[in-house]
């Protein structure tokens, strides 16, 4: 499903000393089946923007499109149930909502709400927890027995049970181990693809918008800064630097590369060993540097 | 949540009214919620109703602001007034409309309850808008000082005021956090039958305690990594201290109190 912001406002507390505005006339669009990381500094706008997409949030003026569903300033939504059921949105520390007797109950919950019957439900269920590498045995556990990174993905499984067209990703790896880090973001690229979802990811970290997306949006204050393929937009890096945002460091390296060696190599999302090896060759293959 | 309430709500700023000492605040209202009881002149209450009116503009909180704040209150003041109107029947009949009389007495006994009770919830309310909650507990500590020697836990009481006080926001955010997420889940919250509203609490309930118990037992342990061991010889980073605009505010109330008393009859 592709989505679309048309001149989109947001502001908390319209008329108290409160007001304030966190999306400005954005406008959007993610077409359907790709990859988009929206990064910002904390208070750019990222989490209103996301809570937009299935209509937690109504804009104050302008207009959401997801797939076929209008949410419009000033007008009552109707259907919210199935557009929900199409969104699916990891938030940030999923693990707070945890809250039935057992992992399966709880996964269950999301699809059980929508109305999916019970023979389906426990295939979704076994499914789900199959794709965040969880044993089967875990179904009868109490979800506040386990570890914090088992509780992340017990709440990954139950959104993704709901078998969601959009997949919105709210920091989802905050908090986890490097590698619990890694793997997770391996197991969201994998689905991305095995699904054919549109896949919506909020970070703050470059390394991931570098790897897994296929197009970067840069909130500022509330408005878009900047839009375009990952690889472009870390080309701007002063521009980045004014909205207190680096470049990834695997960029920085081959930049500084260049200024030490006059050695330019193409980032093209290779693995570090193969850039290494890459590396080592254009450095032997030059005579002068003996 | 809803937004439009203001009784509890804390308004920073640097008006005069926010910078007098908490004490010197609760002290005013406190007198104050006394002497409105007092009044029963027109003159008292025209003093009283200017003085709580001119305050609230001293506040220099915009005044639509707290007019709106109090909308849940203004239900109650027009219902207290047309209460009296309608079911007490005392004195002279002043006019009647469509046959239906309307006595003077219940008129005027009508009209000065929803007056007092106006001039109570702006009046008190105007403590919680200019102060910070902090603010507010060191001032009940300090208040309920004497109280200590009757083992009355002063320090301990002040402090689980501060704590909740401090953390209601926070369980507010973290709700309505929660609720997002079940609604995400399908969850409704809004319509279907009381049984399916009074279930889909459930699941925004039951983490809200698992995370209010975690915090709690948290700051716990931060408290006692720092050393904390309860009210005995501690001292306190910000001291209240009286300064001149206290004791001409001081003095200015103890005017009105005396032209209020004063002016009954």
């Amino acid at each position: 499903m592709e989505l679309t912001f048309n001149e989109v406002t947001y502001t908390y507390s319209p008329g108290t000393p409160f007001e304030f505005r966190a999306l400005e006339n954005l406008s959007l669009h993610v077409p359907s089946g790709s990859y988009t990381a929206i990064i910002g500094h904390t208070g750019s706008g990222k989490s209103t923007l996301i809570q937009h997409i299935n209509a937690l949030l109504q804009p104050t003026s302008g207009s959401v499109k997801v797939g076929d569903f209008v949410i419009e300033a000033g007008r009552k939504n109707k259907n919210l149930r199935s557009l929900r059921e199409k969104t699916g949105i990891v938030f940030q520390y999923p693990e707070h909502q945890l809250f039935e007797e057992t992992v399966e109950k709880d996964i269950a919950f999301g699809p059980k709400n929508f109305g999916v019957d019970e023979e389906e439900i426990r295939e979704r269920v076994n499914k789900a927890l199959e794709a965040v590498q969880l044993p089967e045995d875990m179904k009868e556990k109490s979800p506040f027995d386990l570890s914090g990174g088992q509780m992340r993905r017990v709440a990954i499984a139950g959104v993704l049970a709901m078998k969601p067209k959009v997949l919105v990703l709210d920091e989802p790896t905050a908090g986890l181990d490097p590698r619990g880090q890694k793997e997770m973001m391996d197991m969201f690229y994998s689905l991305h693809e095995s699904e054919e979802l549109t896949t919506v990811l909020v970070t703050h970290s470059m390394e991931d918008a570098l790897t897994y997306a296929d197009e970067v949006v840069i909130l500022n204050e509330g408005r878009k800064y900047m839009q375009g393929a990952p690889l472009d937009v870390f080309k701007r890096k002063e521009e980045l630097r004014q909205v207190q945002l680096d470049i990834p460091e695997v960029l920085e390296f081959l930049e500084k590369i260049e200024k030490e060696f006059g050695v330019s190599i193409e980032y093209n999302k290779q693995p570090l060993a193969e850039l290494a090896k890459e590396l080592t060759s254009r450095l032997g293959r030059r005579d002068d540097y003996e | 949540m809803n937004n439009s309430m203001i009784i509890g709500q804390y308004v920073p700023g640097t008006s005069l009214i926010h910078r007098l000492d908490p004490r010197t605040k609760i002290l005013v209202i406190f007198f104050f919620v006394i002497i409105v009881f007092f009044a029963n002149s027109v003159w008292s209450y025209s003093i009283l109703t200017a003085f709580a009116i001119g305050t609230a503009l001293a506040t220099r909180v915009p005044l639509s602001f707290i007019v709106k704040g109090l909308k849940p209150v203004w239900f109650l003041i027009v219902f207290t007034f047309l209460l009296h109107l309608f079911v007490s029947r005392q004195g002279d009949i002043l006019f009647s409309v469509l046959g239906f009389p309307f006595y003077e007495e219940s008129l005027i006994q009508g009209g000065t309850l929803s007056l007092r009770f106006f001039l109570l919830i702006l009046f008190t309310s105007l403590l919680t808008l200019t102060t910070s909650p902090i603010e507010i507990t060191d001032a009940i500590e300090y208040l309920l000082h004497p109280l200590k020697k009757l083992r009355f836990p002063v320090h301990e009481l002040a402090l689980m005021m501060s704590i909740s006080l401090r953390f209601i926001p926070t369980l507010m955010q973290e709700a309505e956090k929660i609720s997002k997420a079940q609604a995400s889940r399908g969850v409704d919250f809004r319509t279907g039958s009381l049984k399916d509203r009074v279930s889909a609490v459930i699941p925004l309930l039951i983490p809200l305690f698992v995370s209010a118990f975690k915090r709690a037992e948290e700051l716990a342990m931060a408290m006692e990594a720092r050393g904390y061991q309860g009210g005995e010889g501690r001292t306190k980073i910000r001291a209240l201290l009286f300064r001149k605009k206290d004791y001409i505010v001081f003095f200015l109330f103890c005017l009105i109190m005396a032209a209020t008393i004063g002016t009954r009859v």
